[in-house]
């Protein structure tokens, strides 16, 4: 079961600046009695999302639209569980799984092999679940002598081949995405993409980040539109995409 | 509210124990990065160490009139652990800052860091140890039975510089300069903890202030006393228990508090 459940989850981050950093600054500012460094004493709060309430049941696929700066990054690492809301709150029930900076604890130095596993460690597999992916993983990926060569020797492909398949071996829950992934050349982009579809039709519910219209279209049964860290609109595809990005071309024609 | 962040911060602990293979792989990572196209690798660092303890046992050795049998395995066991402790805390001040990237993308229970950092220096203890056995054998030392009692101490020292670590981490994530004076107070420390000197060697009025009042010293003769054949005293297991049970109180307390606020802090 796998359910998602924002209660007026808001986000602030305080931008401590060199001053707010230093802990002598502080101390100093407690002995004088906050006459030194009053006025330069900038706690900047940045309020990265505000007052989210919404919830989300197994079965939907919800894409996040907004321009840069929205907040969707932020709403991610909310539902990733990497950042706890500052006020409010965000439950979320189900393993979470996440396709966003695949390469994360990459080490260029280590075999392909080495890498697999230290990736799967990251990503809270076992040594003994590993094991059994692993010649599935080093067929996909197709890296097939270069698996036992350091990551530095491979090409931009043969990297983004070895993390796209180890991190799609996941079954989560829960699956964020930042944009489709894509990568490889033709032949290998139709493989993973079939991979990928898969691991999107196991997860009970699916959060994609995109700008892409078609692609929210094609994969989301709901959206949010966020707009400064709050939600502009939320509801069907048609009636959110359509306020966002106008109404479509063919549609201007027909008018 | 206060009640859910204590069993939060205990269930993060308990959680990143769980991922123990998780900890294993990060921590051999990070020294395998320091034997790539190195076939020494750490071990430099022990051999840069055994020159120190030679020189230094050299040097401070006739300074003090010490005899050599005495004095050589007491200072390399002493700089050995030393170099264990220091970089640890030291390390502890950088343990969630240097995992920025991986905080702020994986869901990983927080102490998953800390343990990373302390599994990382115990192998690379492990490597330091060498020196041991060849100092033993050089002064013709020989190791007694109650060496075995320096595992119980140094399980007891770890679980100090575990919690020292997670609130070094934690404040030092929120303010960065925290981490130099860390560094100076550990330098101080080591001068005043009986390592490049024998304990007998102080009048016994300044005794009581730099051994007895001194928690380093404590915790460092749990592991050393054994090695070097002799029974830690009952003050030396007591200080250093007692440290243990009230520093992890505290740093439940300060973990509860703050553990949330972490990620937002690098």
């Amino acid at each position: 079961m796998a359910l998602i459940e924002f209660e007026n989850a808001t986000v602030e981050f305080a931008i401590y600046n060199a001053t707010g950093r230093s802990l002598k600054k502080q101390l100093l500012q407690m002995a004088t009695g906050g006459q030194i460094g009053s006025d330069e004493r900038g706690r900047v709060v940045v309020r990265a999302l505000e007052d989210l309430s919404f919830s989300l049941h197994s079965g939907d696929r919800v894409g996040l639209l907004g321009h840069n700066g929205a907040g969707k990054s932020t709403l991610l690492r909310v539902l990733s569980g990497v950042y706890e809301p500052s006020s409010g709150s965000a439950l979320i029930e189900g393993k979470v799984g996440s396709l966003i900076d695949i390469s994360l604890g990459i080490d260029h130095e280590a075999t392909g092999r080495e890498n697999i596993y230290t990736r799967g460690a990251l990503l809270g597999m076992t040594r003994a679940t590993m094991r059994q992916h692993i010649d599935e993983i080093i067929e996909f990926s197709e890296l097939g002598q270069f698996i036992d060569m350091p990551l530095r020797t491979y090409s931009t492909g043969m990297h983004l081949r070895l993390v796209f398949a180890v991190s799609t071996i996941l079954r989560p829950d829960i699956l964020l995405m930042d944009e489709w992934l894509s990568v490889g050349d033709e032949g290998f982009r139709h493989r993973a993409e079939a991979r990928l579809r898969s691991m999107v039709e196991a997860t009970k519910i699916l959060v994609l980040a995109s700008h892409s219209r078609e692609l929210i279209m094609n994969t989301c049964n709901r959206v949010i539109w966020l707009e400064h860290g709050r939600i502009r609109m939320m509801g069907a595809p048609a009636m959110v995409m359509e306020a966002y990005f106008g109404r479509a071309p063919d549609e201007l024609q027909a008018a | 509210m206060r009640k859910y962040s204590t069993v939060a911060a205990i269930s993060d602990i308990a959680a990143a124990t769980r991922r123990m293979p998780l900890v294993g792989v990060l921590g051999w990572q990070d020294v395998r990065q320091r034997y790539r196209r190195s076939a020494l690798g750490p071990l430099w660092l022990t051999i840069s160490m055994g020159v120190m303890i030679a020189t230094i046992g050299i040097v401070f050795g006739s300074l003090f009139n010490s005899p050599m049998t005495e004095f050589l395995p007491s200072l390399a066991s002493g700089i050995i652990l030393w170099g264990f402790i220091s970089t640890v805390v030291n390390e502890g001040c950088t343990s969630f800052i240097a995992s920025d990237a991986i905080i702020r993308q994986l869901p990983i229970p927080l102490f998953v860091h800390v343990l990373r950092m302390a599994w990382r220096n115990m192998i690379i203890l492990g490597h330091n140890l060498v020196i041991l056995p060849i100092v033993f054998v050089a002064v013709g030392k020989s190791v007694h039975p109650v060496v075995f009692e320096s595992i119980v101490g140094f399980a007891l020292l770890l679980v100090n510089l575990l919690w020292v670590s997670l609130i070094l981490g934690a404040a030092c994530a929120r303010f960065r300069d925290l981490s130099q004076i860390v560094a100076s107070v550990l330098q101080v420390v080591f001068y005043l903890t009986p390592i490049m000197w024998m304990p007998r060697s102080l009048p016994s009025n300044v005794s009581v202030y730099l051994l007895d009042f001194n928690p380093a010293y404590h915790l460092l003769e749990i592991v050393r006393a054994p090695l070097l054949g002799y029974a830690p005293s009952a003050l030396n297991w007591t200080v250093s228990a007692a440290l243990g049970v009230l520093g992890w109180a505290a740093a439940l307390i300060f973990y509860s508090r703050f553990r949330r606020r972490i990620a937002y802090w690098l």
